[in-house]
């Protein structure tokens, strides 16, 4: 009895190593993971929900969504981001009415949180799929958001 | 098919016309160590690259793909880095027998190129106890790896060095015992001659299962010899950071590391000439078209592609299975390995009666 289970042991042995073997094998020949990055610059694509940088998006009129109510600025962990505002006159109302000046993001600051995104009313801002940061000082990661002589776009009816 | 017993005895007589028959046989022998040095050196780096290649591949990786096309030349910049780094003096170790351990390793290695028949006629020297040279020589880096640990005054080394002791003495009696087959099948020791009884057909076709049992079995035994794959004990970097060459570097630890990977190398071509047919190409009887295609083939592509058949074999093994335990280890041997292949020597002789 123990020489038939020691004989049945040896082909389980084998059987199994066998299996193993197979598995290997297999991923031998499977498509390789590896990504080759500065060949494959700007080819990948990268995930939907991928949290590069912080943008805000403008139509074609040169108009962005954000009505400078500074949620996000309240929300922001870590002071990234930095809203400055000024009153302008409605020309139909004849009232003054706050608007965004600049919309200053602190690249260097950010812990891509998403707390600013998720919190906007307006959806005013959203993640770029950019991760490529690097820069040779730090200034530069200093980035204003909304764009030179940008206006609040007006709302859908 | 070529013979390089043509070249060789050109080069010979080339000699012989200007030289004395002492200074030919003495500019012979440069040559030849020369020749067996250079080939070392080139299959070394060419072996590394396959390793880190094939082993890129099992993981789904890409592997060396930086210096030169498809990497080819990132072992080539592995060596010139390696000769360049510093040799970092240990104090306290033996220091003669620190220095003289890796050469004896590496000699070992080096011994076996002698008398591997690498293509009809390129046989450095026919020993009429070929196989048992092989053996001897191959099994003889143990030495030079339990100098290496001893010598380095440290406990990592030391353990790695008995660990590998322990596995090679025990692995060597399967390995040898399965060889044995073959020479039971073939009736010869000389390689030349095992050689060319395979002109028809490859010894593990001829020998039926036992031949395929004994090739199985040194393939493990041999694998189990050159401290890889799941049986690296010896230099098991979770537990003993490397094994017996913890305390070397630079060029030292290269030495150990180029003997590694040549005797996965010697392994496989010792199991080529003894099972794969050597240099002889594959002849199936009756089949005179397909035979004399084959024929065509030069006869170091034959050996090489088998070699490399059988070194693919060792590193599928290696990126599949974990490490063993020392204990399973001995066990695998001393319980299965060790009576299989005596069982299987009787079973080949009752074939060949």
């Amino acid at each position: 009895m123990k020489l038939i289970n020691y004989i049945a042991n040896i082909f389980i042995a084998i059987f199994r190593l066998l299996q193993g073997m197979y598995i290997t094998m297999l991923n031998l020949i499977r498509k390789k993971v590896t990504e080759q990055y500065p060949e494959n610059r700007g080819k990948k694509e990268q995930f939907e929900q991928m949290r590069g940088q912080l943008v805000m998006p403008h139509n074609e009129n040169n108009q962005h969504k954000c009505t400078a109510c500074l949620i996000c600025m309240t929300n922001c962990p870590n002071g990234t981001i930095q809203i400055t505002t000024k009153m302008e006159m409605n020309e139909e109302t004849g009232k003054e009415k706050k608007v965004l000046d600049t919309y200053m993001y602190d690249l260097g600051c950010c812990t891509y949180c998403s707390l600013c995104t998720w919190t906007c009313p307006q959806d005013a801002i959203e993640w770029s799929q950019n991760f490529e940061h690097a820069m040779f000082t730090r200034s530069k990661l200093n980035i204003r958001l909304n764009k030179e002589g940008s206006s609040l776009a007006p709302k859908n009816k | 098919m070529f013979d390089f017993a043509i070249v060789t005895s050109w080069i010979d007589q080339f000699l012989r016309s200007f030289l004395s028959a002492g200074w030919t046989l003495f500019v012979e022998f440069v040559l030849i160590g020369l020749v067996i040095l250079a080939l070392y050196a080139v299959l070394a780096l060419l072996l590394i690259y396959v390793e880190r290649k094939v082993c890129a591949f099992f993981q789904c990786r890409i592997g060396p793909n930086r210096v030169g096309p498809w990497g080819v030349l990132q072992s080539v910049a592995d060596m010139v880095k390696i000769l360049l780094k510093e040799l970092i003096n240990i104090k306290r170790v033996d220091p003669f027998l620190f220095k003289a351990a890796m050469f004896l390793v590496i000699i070992a290695s080096i011994c076996t190129f002698g008398a591997l028949p690498f293509a009809r006629g390129l046989q450095t020297i026919d020993f009429n106890i070929g196989v048992f040279y092989l053996l001897a020589v191959s099994s003889l880096g143990v030495v030079g790896i339990l100098l290496a640990g001893w010598s380095s005054n440290n406990k990592y080394t030391m353990i790695g060095a008995m660990r590998s002791g322990a596995q090679l003495i025990s692995y060597e009696l399967s390995a040898g015992l399965s060889l044995m087959a073959i020479v039971v099948l073939s009736g010869s020791m000389q390689l030349s001659e095992i050689v060319n009884q395979q002109a028809e057909m490859w010894f593990i076709f001829k020998g039926h299962i036992p031949a395929f049992i004994a090739f199985v079995i040194y393939l493990i035994a041999g694998h189990a010899e050159t401290n890889r794959g799941p049986f690296d004990l010896p230099e098991a970097e979770s537990e003993l950071t490397a094994g017996y060459h913890t305390e070397y570097s630079g060029i030292q630890f290269g030495f150990f590391y180029l003997a590694e990977y040549l005797n996965m190398f010697i392994v496989a071509a010792i199991a080529t000439t003894m099972f794969l047919g050597g240099w002889m190409p594959l002849h199936i009887p009756g089949w005179e078209g397909f035979n004399q295609v084959m024929d065509f083939i030069p006869s170091v592509i034959w050996f090489f592609g088998k070699a490399f058949l059988c070194v693919f074999l060792a590193l599928w093994v290696r990126w599949s299975f974990p490490r063993l335990r020392i204990d399973q280890l001995l066990n695998l041997e001393w319980k299965v390995l060790m009576p299989i292949s005596l069982i299987n020597i009787l079973l080949m002789a009752l074939l060949v009666l």
